[in-house]
């Protein structure tokens, strides 16, 4: 019986000495939707996203993942129950190739021969249209492409949740389209959770929104409550919403 | 000799241990702080302004304190400038790669250190001290008529050993007035913090390098000169200051000037007194592995900031 | 697949020549190349950790001279004989590589190369301070008598030779094997991107424990055979020089291509014997080399040989 809520946290805490980034959240990820985290910089997206993926410590508060206890776990482990994550800037093997890069990706999260992992990975790009660079190495590709890249590398762990950070900034608009096209194929199948800056993006893709502000989750809804919420509009008063 | 006076023999020879060793790991910690790379040949140019001096005094052949008095404003410019060549040569090259680094200076370790076995040779060379008096120190005793100063035989300090500590003194408060009341002091600070934004200020961070490099050096430089009429100057004397200046800036906290000296009077006094009531192997061994459980457990040594 | 019959090829082909040599070279280069053999070893198990997963240590020479006292120590005092000699020399390198590993591995860069340097020298000064047992700097010498496998001598030109080649042929396809495995794909991940393959969900911390200790008991390995072949233990083996040496021949050779310990090895070896002949002060060429390959040729020389010409090279 698997619940509603693939992932959620209560009381998510973290004070980096006397600051607290983030305060008290009770968070949950509805299963196979596509949610948008976003909020003011500074508003403790980053942290927050790092409490959830266990590259940042917790100092209060836990998280589940699929029903599990997953607060005391490593970030390796977390990732190996099913997590994907892509960074908010660009992370691949940049002297490995394409292919390699996406390989690795393929043999730590599928258990299948050799042969079948290079088809898999063959599959992948191709829908992300890499496979003709396939042989390149990852340095020498273009940011948006590296980008594109490190999409794929989540895509190919056939993740329980997809974790992006930012994924759009430093594309261009094509590629942007690109982007949400994937990641609206991908909706019912992966949970998805993004933050992200262009509301662009966060409107057309996101089945939900939540807003954090000053390290605490301000508000929830879909993306017509949120636009219409004065509290958010507040929140953001003053402040460019585009990347 | 009893127990006290010993401890205060021993004390005073560790104290002159730290002086010297407080100079040249300042230099190294220098580098360490503005520049973010580790000098593997630092000990070498330590090495060099012994040598230098030796040739120095040795080509003058006048009286040991004049010798002595070139050789301290010539070595550690000579060295100063080797080192800033260094800099522009080699390093500037390798962008200060923290790994590349390592293994360039290492190399110029050998490069250095095997051009002085080649035209210095591989015999140790005295030079005479600038003055030598022997002066004896008093200890105290509770006797009949209640405190009592005697002088016992044997304990003793040299005047120029005292002139190391008091050399070294005034040295490194001058150089705590250069890092934080000149102009020259505030830009090594700048680039230290945040070279990029020094840079964005104005500041031309390659040619600051190149000074500080220098300045690491010819600190290392006057530290080897100043304890060279007490060894002798050999090719090799570089290998232990390397390595006891690694331990102090490692637990005094890389880029800190305070933590530095404290650091080095931790270590060069508990070497000057180990060595004397117990193996200096031993000590060595110690020290060596508190650096690493330091490194490992409280990377910030004593007082540097964790970064 | 084409690849994979290369590699073979060309990892039994240079064995082969490796055996050949012995009936073709005269007896003073093929006294050298057991020597450098066994040093090659050496700077395999160096590679493993430095060109494959990008982990710098200088303090090598502990685990050499581990396994070079391990053995050395037992066969000298405790009248072991040659097999359990051997394995004592293994066992004391995986304890103070594994020891190592889990403290010096907390640390990363600048720090992991001053512990990794710190642990060798404390080493280093231990062997001086049990001099005793060690005889320090001086170091002792195993018999002749003493270094035979039942009826097989190991002090003839031939029983090294060919005990240096089966110890460089086994660790040379353990190595082509490691670094062509999902093991030593994942090491490479590391090297090019930790954090990366941390959230590819890869076990870094376990994965580099494990890389510390392969290349620690290799190195061990090459230390024990050291002793056991030349018939000699010293504390010169221990000190930071021989830290130094297998980087040396590891960024000359080639780092992460299986070939380029050896091939540095060889250079670098011919390139000091020479070099002595001239002066004293021959580690000259050692600083000399370290320089320029650091400016100019970073990639070693198998390096340049597979990035120009030959992708295949693993």
């Amino acid at each position: 019986m698997a619940s509603m809520s693939i992932l959620e946290t209560k009381g998510l805490t973290k004070t980096f000495g006397g600051l607290s980034a983030n305060t008290n959240i009770d968070f949950s990820l509805t299963r196979g939707k596509i949610t948008a985290l976003i909020g003011p910089n500074g508003a403790g997206k980053s942290t927050f996203v790092g409490m959830l993926s266990g590259r940042i410590t917790a100092t209060a508060g836990s998280v589940h993942f699929d029903g599990v206890d997953i607060s005391n776990l490593p970030a390796f482990k977390r990732i190996g129950m099913g997590i994907a994550y892509t960074f908010q800037i660009t992370s691949i093997f940049p002297g490995l190739t394409v292919q390699r890069n996406v390989e690795l990706a393929a043999r730590r999260a599928l258990s299948l021969p050799k042969s079948e992992i290079l088809d898999a990975v063959d599959e992948v790009l191709q829908r992300v249209d890499l496979l003709d660079r396939k042989d390149q190495k990852a340095a020498d590709l273009s940011y948006g492409h590296q980008r594109i890249l490190e999409i794929a590398m989540g895509l190919i762990q056939k993740p329980k949740l997809f974790i992006l950070d930012e994924p759009t900034q430093g594309l261009a608009d094509a590629e942007v389209e690109q982007f949400i096209e994937l990641i609206n194929s991908l909706a019912g199948k992966s949970t998805i959770l993004l933050i992200e800056h262009n509301m662009d993006v966060v409107m057309r893709a996101a089945d939900h929104i939540a807003v954090l502000n000053f390290g605490e989750l301000l508000a929830e809804g879909t993306p017509k409550e949120i636009q219409e919420n004065k509290e958010v509009q507040n929140a953001y008063l003053g402040k460019t919403t585009d990347a | 000799m009893e127990f006290g006076p010993h401890l205060m023999l021993a004390s005073l020879e560790g104290a002159v241990i730290a002086a010297v060793l407080a100079l040249t790991a300042m230099g190294l910690s220098i580098v360490f702080g503005v520049m973010r790379v580790v000098n593997v040949a630092h000990g070498e140019f330590f090495m060099l302004g012994a040598v230098i001096a030796w040739t120095v005094a040795y080509s003058l052949g006048a009286h040991p304190a004049i010798g002595f008095l070139a050789a301290i404003i010539i070595a550690p410019l000579l060295v100063g400038i080797l080192a800033g060549a260094a800099d522009r040569i080699i390093l500037q090259k390798i962008n200060y790669d923290p790994d590349r680094t390592i293994v360039v200076t290492i190399g110029l370790l050998y490069i250095i250190q095997q051009t002085t076995l080649m035209t210095f040779g591989p015999d140790a060379r005295p030079v005479e001290p600038p003055f030598n008096q022997r002066l004896a120190l008093p200890w105290f005793e509770f006797g009949e008529s209640g405190f009592q100063l005697y002088w016992p035989w044997g304990l003793s300090i040299t005047s120029y050993k005292l002139f190391i500590i008091l050399a070294a003194i005034t040295l490194l408060i001058g150089l705590w007035l250069l890092m934080t009341r000149t102009r020259i002091g505030l830009v090594m600070r700048a680039t230290q913090q945040d070279s990029e934004m020094a840079g964005a200020f104005g500041v031309p961070v390659k040619s600051v390098y190149a000074w500080v490099f220098g300045l690491g050096a010819g600190l290392a430089a006057i530290g080897a000169v100043l304890i060279v009429p007490v060894q002798q100057a050999h090719y090799l004397m570089g290998n232990e200051p390397l390595l006891l200046s690694f331990i102090v800036v490692i637990i005094g906290g890389l880029g800190s000037l305070p933590g530095t000296v404290i650091a080095a009077l931790l270590i060069g006094m508990s070497d000057g007194i180990i060595s004397v009531f117990f193996s200096p192997t031993l000590a060595k061994i110690i020290a060596t592995l508190l650096v690493a459980m330091v490194l490992v457990f409280r990377p910030q040594g004593l007082m540097g900031k964790l970064q | 697949m084409n690849d994979e019959l290369r590699v073979y090829g060309l990892h039994v082909g240079i064995v082969g020549l490796l055996l050949i040599s012995y009936f073709v070279l005269p007896e003073y280069h093929s006294g050298n190349l057991a020597r450098i053999m066994v040093l090659a070893v050496y700077a395999m198990g160096y590679n493993l950790l430095f060109g494959y997963t990008g982990l710098l240590s200088l303090g090598h020479a502990l685990f050499f001279s581990s396994g070079m006292y391990g053995l050395g120590l037992a066969m000298y005092h405790m009248d072991f004989a040659v097999p359990s000699g051997i394995l004592m020399g293994l066992l004391a390198a995986l304890i103070t590589s594994t020891v190592v590993g889990f403290l010096a591995l907390r640390t990363s860069g600048v720090a992991f190369m001053i512990v990794t340097l710190m642990f060798a020298q404390a080493g280093y000064l231990t062997v001086l301070y049990f001099g005793e047992f060690t005889r320090g700097d001086e170091g002792f010498v195993l018999q002749q008598s003493e270094r035979v496998i039942g009826s097989l001598d190991l002090t003839s030109p031939a029983g090294r030779y060919f005990a240096a080649l089966l110890l460089f042929a086994i660790c040379f396809f353990l190595i082509m094997y490691i670094v062509r495995s999902g093991f030593g794909l994942a090491l490479i991940a590391i090297r090019e991107n930790e954090e990366r393959a941390k959230m590819l969900g890869y076990d870094v911390v376990t994965l580099k424990l494990k890389a510390v200790v392969i290349s620690g008991v290799m190195s061990g390995a090459a230390g024990a055979a050291y002793a056991l072949l030349f018939g000699y233990a010293g504390a010169t083996f221990a000190t930071v020089q021989y830290s130094i040496f297998p980087l040396l021949w590891v960024l000359l050779g080639g780092a992460g291509v299986t070939i380029g310990p050896l091939i540095g090895t060889i250079f670098m070896f011919y390139l000091i014997d020479y070099s002595s002949s001239l002066t004293m002060a021959y580690m000259l060429v050692a600083g000399v080399v370290l320089v320029l390959l650091t400016l100019y040729a970073p990639q070693g020389l198998a390096g340049e040989l597979r990035r120009s010409y030959f992708k295949w090279l693993p």
